[in-house]
């Protein structure tokens, strides 16, 4: 373990600070109301040339903030004052450049190639500290920690749990090659889970967030694998005869919810994360698949054409009976359900046209989302505001998000090949 | 905090090592068939899988009868109409081939893969496609082939040709593929 350690940080100098982003997120439209903050860029040490303008932690942090679409990030380097301490804030100037909130913070060195990190959030109006934070990190975890203070400040401001320390798994495709890829929320640092010449689809997060189920057909077959994003080793979760996919974890990791057909339809199943105590779920003739569990682990959620048409049902995850869900139009497949439990998310087909659409569960209340038309695999933020899918653009798979409230939209485009099935992780521990 | 750290510093070691050793493919067990390059388009194979019955008895000495083109064993791709998962009459023939041969070679083993277009949900495509390899099974078991010969499996639209739009380009995408193992 000592020798891992040094051999850690070791690898830590080796890697560039300004890592490049495989995804460029754009934001298309926002939310009626935007706080406008500043953010003071943070006081750092000169003995530290990587930190740079473009990475530097008051622009990520920006960045993720007018990304929400909530916030209206003021220009702050016009200010005459640019303090870094609580003491140096000339709150009237702020007050006249309009900002509701402000931010200042900094960057100190430590010995042993570490940094210290503190920022502090003040409401301009009240003048007063609101939250403030201190990390001590190495310099590779510059970018985290400012998403982290991004999520700090979204909290505070919002009330509602920020997700720019989350992490995004995607599969792309360039050429004959199909790659499985985890990059952060803002689309840095991608990273390469595994790669094939056969498709890879359904990635699914492990509860914890370490961990990744996923359909590969390297076998020629659809198979499902587990995989640790820690050590990279994988095992086979499911290889049954016939296909085996559409991976999806029980709340507590400790089973997965998966499709199997041996020889005849698609049939939902539970199964151990070790691949061990099969259950049977669903028990007909028809199409029974894309299942996922309610939050409270009790239901399953899943596509099944037994009325003619693809709906969404519920079912208990011990089997059972199944209610129907959707009722509206005669396509709806792909179901997600919100991190609170009352919303779904689901992917419905109307003239041809296949959109991103959410349902009240209580009210029954439906909403398309998209008004694109080729959208595919949606998936809920952790914090349940932002939905995640796949979609069309120029003929070329990208992707994209929607707010649940459908009023804030991003596209995500890679520069590279076609991007598809698109996973949010967890929150951050 | 230091442990996530070191989480994405072992994911990047792992990304080199996985880079280092891409995933061997030796298992194959089937050839991949493009459409567009080795099989007949839908319109023409009905009439030539049905002009060529007496191929199956035709083996050539020292040829391998599947690979034969000349043999309706050749003939691997069953097309369906939109929505449906009906085996048409016209793949009879061809159905019917391929039973004799697995009958006369009970060691073989034949995987059913069905496929769909691009449009709709790729895991729901994956259970249509299952769904068309299911009927051609049917049509195999009633003609006597065992169970234990079959493996129906999907690509659903994974294999399916791009940026199609209309019907002409979409129908050579739903159609099941015979393949046998160790092709």
């Amino acid at each position: 373990m000592i020798k891992l350690h040094s051999l850690l940080a070791f690898i830590s100098l080796l890697l560039p600070l300004s890592s490049h982003a495989a995804l460029t997120v754009e934001i298309v439209g926002g939310a009626a109301q935007q706080i406008p903050i500043g953010i003071v860029p943070f006081a750092q040490p000169a003995n530290q040339p990587s930190l740079t303008q473009q990475d530097s932690i008051a622009t990520i942090i920006g960045a993720d903030l007018r990304r929400s679409g909530l916030f209206r990030v003021l220009e702050t380097r016009a200010a005459a004052n640019q303090p870094h301490q609580l003491d140096e804030v000339k709150y009237q100037e702020w007050a006249a450049l309009q900002a509701q909130a402000l931010t200042i913070g900094n960057i100190e060195s430590l010995p042993g190639n570490r940094l210290k990190v503190s920022f502090q959030l003040l409401d301009v109006l009240k003048q007063s500290a609101l939250t403030g934070l201190e990390y001590t990190i190495t310099p590779a975890q510059l970018r985290n920690t400012a998403h982290r203070i991004a999520d700090a400040i979204y909290q505070k401001l919002t009330g509602e749990m920020g997700v720019f320390a989350t992490r995004i798994a995607y599969v792309t495709k360039s050429g004959t090659r199909y790659t499985l890829q985890v990059a952060d929320a803002d689309g840095y640092n991608p990273q390469t889970i595994v790669s094939s010449t056969e498709p890879i689809i359904s990635p699914a997060w492990a509860p914890d967030g370490t961990k990744l189920a996923y359909v590969s057909f390297e076998k020629k077959k659809p198979v499902i694998f587990v995989q640790s994003l820690v050590s990279g080793q994988r095992y086979v979760l499911a290889n049954f005869k016939g296909n085996n996919s559409a991976p999806s974890w029980s709340p507590d990791g400790k089973r997965l919810a998966i499709v199997l057909t041996h020889s005849a339809n698609s049939q939902v199943y539970t199964i151990n994360a070790d691949g061990t105590g099969l259950q049977p779920v669903t028990h007909t003739s028809a199409i029974d698949t894309e299942p996922v569990w309610s939050p409270d682990a009790k239901n399953i959620y899943f596509t099944s054409d037994r009325g003619g048409s693809p709906q969404i049902y519920r079912i208990s995850a011990m089997g059972g009976d199944a209610q129907r869900v959707t009722f509206e139009g005669n396509y709806n497949v792909s179901p997600r359900i919100s991190p609170d439990g009352k919303s779904l998310v689901y992917i419905r087909q109307e003239q041809g046209k296949f959109r991103v659409t959410i349902q009240d569960l209580t009210s029954g209340q439906v909403q398309i989302l998209s008004d694109s038309a080729k959208d595919e695999s949606p998936s809920f933020a952790p914090n349940g505001r932002l939905i995640i899918y796949a979609t069309s653009v120029n003929g070329k798979g990208a992707l994209a998000a929607v707010s649940a409230d459908g009023r804030v939209k991003q596209r995500l485009s890679d520069t590279g090949g076609d991007v598809r099935e698109p996973a949010w992780s967890p929150a951050a521990n | 905090m230091n442990k996530r750290i070191f989480i994405s510093i072992l994911l990047a070691l792992s990304v080199a090592a996985c880079a280092s050793k891409p995933i061997k493919d030796t298992s194959a067990p089937v050839v991949d068939k493009s459409p567009s390059t080795t099989q007949t388009a839908p319109a023409d194979s009905g009439k030539n899988n049905g002009a060529s019955t007496s191929g199956v008895t035709d083996t050539k000495p020292g040829v391998n009868p599947l690979k034969d083109p000349s043999n309706i064993l050749s003939k691997r791709s069953i097309y369906f109409d939109y929505d449906k998962d009906e085996v048409k009459p016209e793949y009879r023939a061809l159905v019917e081939a391929h039973t004799k041969y697995l009958q006369a070679h009970p060691d073989a083993k034949v995987f059913l893969q069905g496929n769909t277009d691009e449009r709709g949900t790729r895991e729901y495509n994956l259970s249509l496609g299952q769904r068309r390899a299911v009927a051609v099974k049917k049509v195999l078991n009633v003609l006597g082939v065992a169970d234990k010969q079959i493996e129906t499996v999907s690509f659903g639209e994974e294999k399916a040709k791009a940026n199609c739009n209309d019907d002409a380009c979409w129908k050579d995408d739903r159609r099941v593929d015979i393949a046998y193992e160790n092709e």
